[in-house]
């Protein structure tokens, strides 16, 4: 159950009510459900439709009680004490006692009992409760309702609904919290049964939280039927490593293999939610990984021992030095990217580094340095909740923070908070959060919110009152000036700013100083006192520590030789790079990134499945998956995670540590690289508290009339994702590729109202279907990574120029 | 003898009453502007002191409903008319819709005036048509007359009535189903408290009340509260529209004070017919109401004497069954009726009806056995009181009232069939309804 | 989408009668019905579109009442009481009669879909028991002989009046009632019948009336 923290001194005593269960007095909030106050006194009271986060409904029964001065029992779950309120639980109260027994046995009359075969048998509420307080033997005589089994209400869910009790916990969660409610109530009676429309499956985000608070096996999922039995598996609580969120999550264990996973209650995070993908997508853990080392030889790699393979990394790494570069990506733990970040200057002696595999911008990377590294927490879920009005600036939470879309859901309905979404499309997560739609040209976003500086007297005002909030999306680094316009329309209002990166180790890496001009804990790499403090922590001279480096585009600018692009005129060459967990196709450039690994002289990779990095690589590292380390990931709000190893006896490595064995090997001082020491030195290290780099202030990019139409694009919650691979049933749940425009951009661009279209650039084209949606005039919306729609590898990205033709190009 | 009082029902045999123009020639929406004229308090006030009581079964008193609704909340309000009438046994709303429906609308403008409602709904079931026209087109009729829409009869109350037709759901007749079945949504009760007055249609202030009680008002507001208080008793003041079926010879309309009496009723029905020409059992409003029996037939129709006979008033529209009926085939049907009516959300009623259902057809084929008798007053015990709403309280009523007058039917079933010990045919009325 | 203009005309009227469009679903699944004859899926997703709702929420509505069918009802409805009152009074005789007759059973259609049977709950007419319905308009006092009577005379195409209503026209005319209930018939059926009007009857033989203080509706 799900109880925020709450300081004793955060309800005023006049608040309070006394309140007497089964004889003893306690004093609660005003307001609270009978059924919570017993659990705070560790009394337990059958239920199955309650859940502490949906609206109580009282249809089960099951948690009838006595109230002193009523005659007939009532629902625990739906009584809010008031002050003086007597209340007998069964434990006092033959008659809470007799209605909670009769409820017990009307819910076991036509529930099937065939818990040996049920994933749900050992860990079910109704078996539980059955035991504890259901008779012996059945009294029923009369034949049970039947139903053909199972449904799928979806390609991942499955329901047998002759095990379902009706308590209305998915189809109410459907509803309630995630805003899809293709989950419902169907037919009367004892007939009544969940289903879904014809044509219309539960395709839910978020449609695995439904199995997890089920109270029976009614709701089962494909990836998990039959596999296990929950006294099998070992439980580790854990941090989600696909977004930002930064989900709490449960992942189980059997022999080794991970069975599932399940939202872990985080009250100041997930709740007790998380979406899908964190749920489904873990098949990667142990489908394709590599085995051992790697080696090349005569241009082929071969398997290698880890002394060998150490070996040649570090001669390679070491001849290099100081002409060398690190690419991270983001989706390393805080503790490995940090391993990364000290090795680049210390064994490297480069400060050429960037977690950023995606379109990122030196206007980004200046707005991190200002804006977010090292910054202490917030704002937080919390202000969310709290905040008067929400500005989205370029971020669709529900495909790019689930847990950010719950909750502005429910800050929106049950809070009224305002949410506001500057977006080239108004979506359907932002009607399901009650959002407003301004819509903006992709690419315009920087002039739509100097606009709002200039213009918008109403929104101003708006965000100048005490704990607005503005959220940038990842997206907005690759629209120059949206990220300085941002900065400084929150600088000038006071609203608080949250960047909101898509990956789960993308602020880690950033707090960690996996990029250039930023050594760990936000400290300006330029800085004297930063470079003091960062060297006696590492034992090395600070004068050793590299000052500037290179990110993202400029780098691979580097290895290629063409330095006419990059900013700084730095000339240096780029001999070696040493790149972790990154997707070449995740690039803007992608095809310059693959050009300048397959050139750079040397390429070391650690990785835990062959890609398009190990395939050019010199030597390939294979390193542990995320469940089989310990580490911490820091979500967008800057909250830091840790977690233990979930498959415990693991044979992989660490990155923390197959570093060090590099380190060791080129005679440089590193440490252990493990987590322990990892921690330790970032926790002396600390967070940066002196004077930071100014906030960038790139001008807006002169509008770009060129070509037909702007393209819009982000990557939706499922898609093509490397870590989603192996798992046919969540990809089946997945929204449809398609292209989107208004009827009047269709029409102006003599489009019929449905059909395929041709999205196309200089470097490709894609072909999608066409739907007509509320997108702004001008503009197309394709999503950036699904099959059949990769827009980086036609060389676009949002707010790219793009030519729109109907059918096949 | 208590005399039958025609006065909803005074002018139905005029062929075209239940025109606008039939209803006016006999004093129709006299009582309107009379209405209009006082303040929405003083009608609360006057409906309040009349000591009505709804009519739909519950018998709560009417203008205490309508005072808890909030006044000057900035909130629309809204009247509801609960015209769903489903419940075995009650069929006296239909009759007055049928024959009477501009009274049922003027009404409908007094109330919604009196609890400042700018918009009412009439819910009728939908397996009603003509019940649902006749209402339908009476409120066409009332707009062009400008007795309903802006600024009616130039008071400056405006008032919008909608019809809305049912589906087919029994327990749309539970006040809160009615509004989630009016909101759209499948019709299942809701959570009380908030309750309707405060958090009622879309969440806003909203009185639900039957047909018979809406109709009550023009009579009122034109008689005044001494004139209908004259009816009936302290406790159940007014007069009835009862509806008689069953074994009798007229089965029918009858309106006559509160009070009046089964056996008095039977008279003017022309006394039971068939079997050994006695009463065997009857029930005074509705199949959720405990049967009773001959030597209940002097005990006065009124909500408090109904109590003390351990049943209640209901919709009052008795039931009369002959001496040729079997008690264990008339429950096994109404069980079959609230099983196939329990909506489904809450455990007690949508499982212990199918339970009490499979076990008392059981009975009807002579298969029951002893342990059944008191199992299934053990199942009721576990359904009353616990179940979510009334229909629950309603299925887990009729068996254990049979039990208490006719045990021995019971026990014979479980050796006999019913239908062996009473040959159905016995009990049909096939010659007389031939007659009629 | 199968519907023509005029009827999506008609869902907007109906939307349009109620401050919150959701309140609209129920006359929707009744217009769709007539039109169809049943409640399709399709029906069900035009509804959705039109409200902005799920087709799971449609769904979840016309599953949840009795009157909505899922399969094709045919020309007429034909519904026989045998709740208690009626099937003691000879309802269950007047329902096998044309079950018989029909070779259908409950929720079923006879040979060439002309007739849907259905044992229907308490019509609100015990007073008129036994009480058959044809498309929902009352054909109230029934024997066996009587029902199938009218039941020839249906299949025949000959006129059937409703005892307490209009003449019989066929099930999808009375769900477009049920959308569109002004539907012009409401003088049908004339005054009270006779059972109605056993009190009054009564009241009048033994010069019984009201006290009256002389003014409104006496």
């Amino acid at each position: 159950m799900t109880i925020a923290p709450q300081s004793p001194t955060e309800v005023a005593p006049t608040d309070l009510v006394t309140v007497s269960v089964d004889g003893i007095e306690v004093r609660v909030p005003k307001g609270t459900l009978v059924i919570r106050v017993a659990e705070l006194m560790g009394i337990e009271i059958p239920r199955f439709c309650d859940h502490p986060l949906l609206d109580p409904v009282a249809a089960c029964r099951a948690c009838l009680i006595e109230i002193e001065g009523q005659p007939k029992p009532q629902p625990a779950c739906a009584i809010a004490v008031t002050d003086g309120m007597v209340v007998r639980t069964q434990r006092t109260s033959p008659m809470a006692d007799t209605a909670q027994e009769g409820v017990m046995e009307f819910l076991l009359l036509n529930h099937p009992l065939d818990c040996p075969v049920c994933d749900k048998g050992g860990e079910c509420p109704l078996q539980n409760q059955a035991m504890t307080a259901g008779r012996g033997t059945s009294r029923f005589e009369e034949e049970k309702r039947t139903f053909e089994k199972p449904i799928n209400v979806s390609a991942q869910i499955l329901l047998d609904r002759e095990r379902c009790v009706s308590c209305a916990r998915c189809t109410r969660f459907a509803d309630q919290i995630a805003g899809d409610p293709m989950l419902e109530l169907l037919e009367r009676g004892a007939k009544q049964q969940v289903g879904t429309a014809e044509d219309e499956p539960f395709d839910s985000y978020f449609s695995g939280n439904t199995i997890q608070i089920c109270p029976v096996g009614a709701l089962t999922s494909s990836l998990y039927r039959f596999r296990a039995r929950p006294f099998d598996l070992v439980s580790t609580p854990t941090t989600c490593e696909h977004c930002a969120s930064g989900c709490s999550l449960r992942t189980d264990v059997r022999r080794g293999v991970i069975t599932r996973r399940l939202a872990w209650d985080d009250p100041e995070v997930n709740e007790e939610w998380n979406c899908d993908k964190g749920r489904f997508a873990f098949v990667y853990t142990y489908e394709g990984r590599i085995a051992s080392p790697l080696v090349r030889e005569n241009g082929e790699l071969r398997p290698a021992s880890w002394p060998e393979a150490l070996d040649v990394a570090a001669r390679g790494l070491a001849a290099a030095r100081g002409r060398a570069g690190v690419l991270t990506g983001g989706r390393l733990t805080r503790e490995d990217a940090y391993a990364y970040a000290k090795f680049a200057r210390v064994a490297m002696g480069t400060g050429d580094i960037d977690f950023r595999a995606r379109v990122a911008s030196d206007e980004e990377a200046q707005f991190l340095a200002s804006s977010v590294a090292g910054m202490p927490l917030g704002p937080t879920y919390a202000d969310l909740d709290r905040a008067p009005v929400v500005l989205l600036v370029g971020l669709e939470p529900e495909d790019e923070s689930p847990i950010i879309f719950l909750r502005l859901r429910r800050a929106a309905q049950k809070k009224g908070v305002r949410i506001v979404s500057l977006s080239p499309v108004r979506t359907r997560g932002m009607d399901k959060m009650d959002a407003q739609w301004w819509a903006c040209q992709p690419g315009g976003e920087a002039v739509a919110l100097r606009q709002i500086a200039e213009n918008s007297a109403d929104t101003l005002a708006a965000l100048r009152q005490p704990g607005a909030v503005i959220l940038v999306g990842e997206r907005m680094a690759g629209v120059p000036g949206a990220l300085s316009a941002a900065a400084e329309l929150a600088s000038s209002t006071g609203a608080r700013l949250g960047w909101v990166p898509r990956r789960a180790g993308e602020r880690g890496a950033l707090d960690a100083g996996a990029l250039a001009g930023l050594l760990p804990g936000g400290r300006p790499a330029d800085d004297p006192r930063a470079r003091e403090e960062v060297a006696a922590v590492w034992g090395v001279e600070a004068s050793s520590l590299p000052t500037g480096g290179r990110v993202g585009q400029s780098l691979v600018d580097a290895i290629l030789g063409d330095t006419s692009r990059a900013e700084r005129e730095e000339e240096r060459h780029i001999d070696a790079l040493l790149v972790a967990g990154v997707e070449v196709a995740d690039h803007e450039r992608a095809e310059d990134l693959r050009r300048a690994l397959s050139d750079v002289p040397f390429l070391v990779a650690l990785s835990t499945h062959h890609n398009d990095v190990t395939e050019v690589a010199d030597v390939v590292f294979p390193v542990a998956v995320v469940a089989e380390k310990a580490g911490s990931f820091t979500d967008w709000e800057g909250r830091t995670k840790p977690f233990s190893a979930a498959i415990h006896g693991a044979q992989s490595v660490a990155d923390g540590r197959v570093l060090a064995m590099i380190a060791d090997s080129m005679d440089v001082t590193f440490g252990a690289g493990d987590v322990a020491s990892l921690r330790a030195e970032m926790d002396r290290l600390g967070m940066w508290t002196g004077a930071r780099p100014a906030a960038p202030s790139v001008a807006p990019a002169a509008s770009d009339a060129s070509g037909t139409v702007a393209l819009a694009t982000w990557r939706l919650l499922l898609d093509a994702g490397a870590l989603q691979e192996g798992e046919p049933h969540l990809a089946a749940t997945a929204r449809p590729t398609e292209a989107l425009m208004s009827s009047e951009t269709a029409r102006s661009l003599g489009l019929g109202q449905a059909g395929s279209v041709t999205v196309s650039t200089d470097h490709g084209s894609l072909e999608l279907p066409l739907r007509i949606a509320d997108v702004v005039d001008g503009t197309v919306w394709v999503p950036m990574t699904s099959e059949g729609s990769r827009v980086l590898a036609i060389g676009a990205s949002h707010g790219t120029r793009v030519r729109v033709t109907g059918g096949t190009a | 003898m208590t005399p039958l009082t025609p006065i909803i029902t005074a002018h139905w045999d005029v062929p075209d009453y239940f025109t606008l123009e039939g209803y006016r020639r006999f004093g129709g929406y006299s009582a309107l502007p009379k209405a209009l004229g006082m303040d929405p308090d003083a009608v609360i006030g006057t409906v309040k002191d009349t000591g009505l009581r709804g009519r739909g079964g519950a018998g709560f008193p009417t203008g205490l409903k309508w005072s808890f609704v909030p006044q000057n909340d900035g909130k629309p309000h809204y009247l509801v008319v609960n015209a769903d009438e489903s419940e075995p046994g009650a069929c006296k709303d239909v009759p007055i819709m049928i024959a009477n429906p501009h009274a049922l609308i003027e009404g409908v403008i007094i109330s919604s005036y009196a609890i400042r409602a700018n918009h009412a709904f009439i819910y009728i079931r939908g397996e009603v048509p003509q019940a649902i026209r006749r209402v339908a087109t009476a409120v066409r009729e009332a707009e062009e007359a400008g007795l309903l829409g802006d600024n009616i009869l130039g008071s400056g109350f405006s008032l919008r009535i909608v019809v809305h037709s049912g589906a087919g759901a029994y327990i749309c007749g539970e006040e809160t189903a009615l509004l989630d079945s009016l909101e759209g949504y499948r019709g299942q009760p809701r959570l009380k408290p908030p309750f309707p007055a405060t958090h009622g249609l879309y969440a806003a202030p909203t009185v639900v009340n039957n047909v018979e009680t809406i109709t009550n008002i023009p009579w009122i507001i034109n008689n005044g509260v001494e004139w209908f208080r004259q009816f009936g008793t302290e406790k159940s003041p007014g007069f009835k529209v009862f509806a008689v079926s069953g074994h009798v010879a007229r089965p029918g309309i009858y309106e006559a004070p509160l009070g009046i009496t089964m056996r008095e009723l039977l008279d003017y029905a022309g006394g039971v017919i068939g079997g050994d020409g006695t009463v065997k059992f009857w029930i005074p409003g509705g199949s959720s109401v405990p049967m009773l029996t001959a030597d209940h037939l002097d005990t006065p129709l009124t909500y408090e004497a109904m109590a003390e006979a351990g049943t209640m008033l209901g919709t009052g529209t008795p039931m009369v069954f002959n001496s040729t009926v079997s008690v264990v085939k008339a429950v096994t049907r109404w069980l079959e009726f609230y099983k196939h009516e329990s909506c489904g959300k809450c455990t007690p009623c949508r499982e212990g009806t199918f339970w009490i259902t499979g076990v008392l057809e059981r009975f009807e084929h002579g298969h029951g056995t002893d342990a059944d008798m008191d199992l299934l007053v053990e199942v009721c015990g576990n359904i009353a009181g616990r179940s979510f709403c009334a229909l629950g309280d309603a299925a887990a009523t009729p068996y254990p009232a049979a039990l208490k007058y006719f045990r021995d039917e019971f026990e014979a079933a479980t050796r006999t069939p019913v239908d062996e010990v009473f040959p159905p045919a016995a009990s049909y009325v096939f010659s007389e309804v031939a007659a009629r | 989408m199968a519907y023509d203009e005029s009827v999506m005309a008609q869902m907007r009227e109906i939307i349009e009668r109620y401050p919150n469009s959701r309140s609209a679903v129920m006359p929707l699944l009744h217009l769709v019905q007539s039109i169809d004859d049943e409640i399709t899926p399709e029906g069900m997703q035009v509804i959705a579109e039109q409200l902005g709702l799920t087709t799971a929420e449609v769904t979840a509505v016309a599953t949840f009442y009795t009157m909505y069918k899922r399969r094709p009802v045919g020309k007429h409805h034909i519904g026989v009481c045998t709740n208690t009152l009626c099937a003691l009074l000879g309802g269950d005789a007047v329902y096998d009669a044309i079950s018989e007759r029909l070779g259908a059973g409950h929720d079923e259609r006879d040979a060439d879909g002309t007739f849907w049977l259905e044992r229907i709950e308490c019509q609100a007419a015990c007073t008129h028991a036994p009480v058959m319905t044809v498309d929902w308009e009352f054909m109230d006092c029934q024997t066996p002989q009587s029902a199938l009577d009218v039941i020839d005379r249906l299949a025949r195409g000959e006129e059937v009046v409703s005892t307490r209503g209009p003449v019989i026209r066929d099930f999808q005319a009375t769900e477009h009632t049920l959308a569109f209930p002004v539907d012009g018939l409401a003088g049908e059926g004339g005054e009270a019948d006779a059972i109605m009007l056993a009190g009054l009857t009564v009241a009048r033989e033994r010069g019984m009336t009201a006290p009256a203080p002389g003014e409104g509706p006496a």
